[in-house]
């Protein structure tokens, strides 16, 4: 039966289309412009901005991951436990946002934050004293959690609503109470949950250069704009591939982490 | 006291989701040209847009990419799905690891790789380029809710359609294709989505003169969008929130 060799189109698509361009990505980050073999590409990342931009996106990326799961994981068990995480229910509300464009969604939380926005006039009607965060370091890591807090509940939701009932009934049965049944039961089966959750948080808010760009005002400058200004601004396509050649460090390593996860949950 | 603290923790991080989505709506509707001030309410930016040529040309080329880019992403996944069947394990996972790659891979890394291929090769950046890079980012959605469906297939029906007298193309059509719709229309249902909203990779592989909604907003930016855009985006959000309510709702009276 040669029915396999139906995945040929497949296979030839995406040796085309993603497995050459991120060998040009590698080729490009160890040369320099005259096609030498260099490491000065990828040793850029040291220079005083570079690594200033590459800390900062690792700690904003990190502070806004830890907050989506702190956020999403009562979430994701509020549509569990309530059955309204059954079917459509989910996708509607997570998936609809998707539809008004997320470059507008995003600049929406400019009008929402800005000194004379809608939050302030909010607090000042309250009379609580205003908040001044749009153009710092906070409304990118609340841009952040905007965009990718599904990425979060979705996956947790799909491993919690996984477990079954039974399993945490018996743990009751046999006297455990709320915390523990918590900590013991449900928290270490969803753990698959929560690393791939995880990760689909952290890279993209890592390798952001939109979400700074329109929340950060032009002075924040993540790595993500470093790398695109290299390659649609100064055009050294050389050294932007070579800091992409950085951050495919930490996807690498995040790809490894979810295979892990992946294959001991099959 | 549980089932209120759950509601209201819903309803905050529901107004946390959609309190953008009200603003823009809202800003639609807004007679001051600028965001930050309520002018008065008016409904003009809804007639000027289908006088603007740009943003007509833009939402034409974001449907028709979308469009495209879903329908054939959709064609190479579900046969690679269907070629996975057949497959020794070990093939199967590597073509799953690849698939993976797109849907881990940072946008920017997939944009900028896409868009070094395309300068090495002398290909000019245009619409074919921007369809190509979708179909790319698309498939891998379409094979991840198409595959499942497979795994749950009865293998014994497609055997018994072929021994009274089916064609393998004719049971593939006739009894495998309609098990598996509901995979084959969720992926495509995704791979439009993510087509439509996509910025990052888009903005590598466009040419230029050829904008969708997404790039045109971001060159806007700067120089303060356009209340048309709103407009727009207002048409857009609420008819997919109908026609997504009127799909949803329908099957659950059914089931009563």
């Amino acid at each position: 039966m040669s029915r396999k060799y139906l995945a040929a189109p497949y296979l030839l698509w995406a040796l085309a289309f993603v497995l050459i361009p991120l060998g040009m990505i590698v080729y490009y980050g160890l040369t320099d412009s005259n096609g030498a073999v260099t490491l000065s590409n990828i040793l850029a990342i040291s220079s005083p901005e570079h690594r200033k931009a590459l800390y900062l996106a690792i700690g904003l990326s990190l502070i806004s991951t830890v907050l989506c799961l702190l956020m999403g994981y009562p979430l994701a068990m509020i549509l569990a436990s309530t059955g309204m995480g059954k079917g459509a229910f989910v996708v509607l509300v997570f998936i609809l946002p998707m539809w008004m464009n997320f470059l507008l969604r995003t600049m929406a939380w400019q009008t929402l934050l800005e000194k004379n926005g809608v939050i302030n006039n909010l607090l000042g009607v309250l009379g609580l004293p205003p908040i001044s965060i749009i153009n710092t370091g906070g409304a990118i890591i609340l841009g952040m959690i905007y965009n990718f807090l599904p990425f979060m509940v979705l996956p947790i939701h799909t491993s919690l609503s996984k477990i079954d009932v039974n399993v945490v009934n018996a743990a009751r049965d046999l006297g455990a109470n709320g915390f523990q049944v918590f900590f013991r039961v449900i928290l270490p089966l969803s753990i698959p949950g929560v690393i791939s959750g995880i990760t689909m948080v952290f890279i993209p808010a890592l390798t952001t250069f939109v979400i700074s760009n329109l929340l950060g005002g032009s002075k924040i400058l993540l790595i993500g704009n470093v790398i695109e200004q290299e390659f649609t601004q100064t055009g050294n396509w050389n050294l932007g591939s070579g800091l992409s050649m950085v951050l495919m460090i930490f996807i690498l390593v995040s790809m490894i982490t979810t295979f892990i996860t992946d294959k001991e949950e099959a | 006291m549980k089932k209120c603290l759950q509601r209201t923790y819903m309803g905050i991080i529901f107004i946390f989701l959609y309190a953008p989505i009200i603003t823009l709506i809202v800003l639609s509707f807004n007679k001051s040209k600028t965001r930050a001030k309520w002018g008065g309410f008016t409904t003009k930016w809804y007639i000027d847009l289908f006088k603007n040529r740009a943003i007509m040309q833009a939402l034409y080329n974001t449907l028709a990419i979308a469009l495209l880019s879903a329908a054939i992403a959709t064609v190479i996944g579900t046969i690679a799905c269907l070629a996975m069947t057949r497959m020794k394990k070990r093939d199967r996972a590597i073509l799953m690891g690849i698939t993976n790659i797109p849907m881990l891979n940072a946008d920017i890394v997939t944009g900028i790789s896409i868009m070094l291929l395309f300068i090495s090769f002398g290909i000019k950046f245009g619409f074919g380029t921007i369809l190509i890079a979708h179909i790319t980012f698309n498939i891998p959605y379409v094979i991840l809710s198409v595959n499942p469906r497979f795994k749950q297939l009865n293998h014994s029906i497609y055997e018994a359609a072929v021994d009274l007298g089916c064609t393998p193309v004719q049971a593939f059509f006739r009894v495998v294709v309609p098990d598996i719709m509901p995979g084959i229309l969720s992926g495509f249902f995704m791979a439009f989505t993510m087509s439509l909203d996509d910025f990052v990779i888009t903005h590598f592989t466009k040419g230029p003169g050829v904008d969708t909604l997404s790039t045109k907003i971001y060159t806007e930016v700067k120089k303060g969008i356009k209340p048309e855009m709103y407009a727009l985006s207002t048409i857009i959000f609420v008819s997919v929130f109908i026609i997504l309510l009127a799909v949803n709702l329908k099957p659950e009276k059914k089931e009563k």
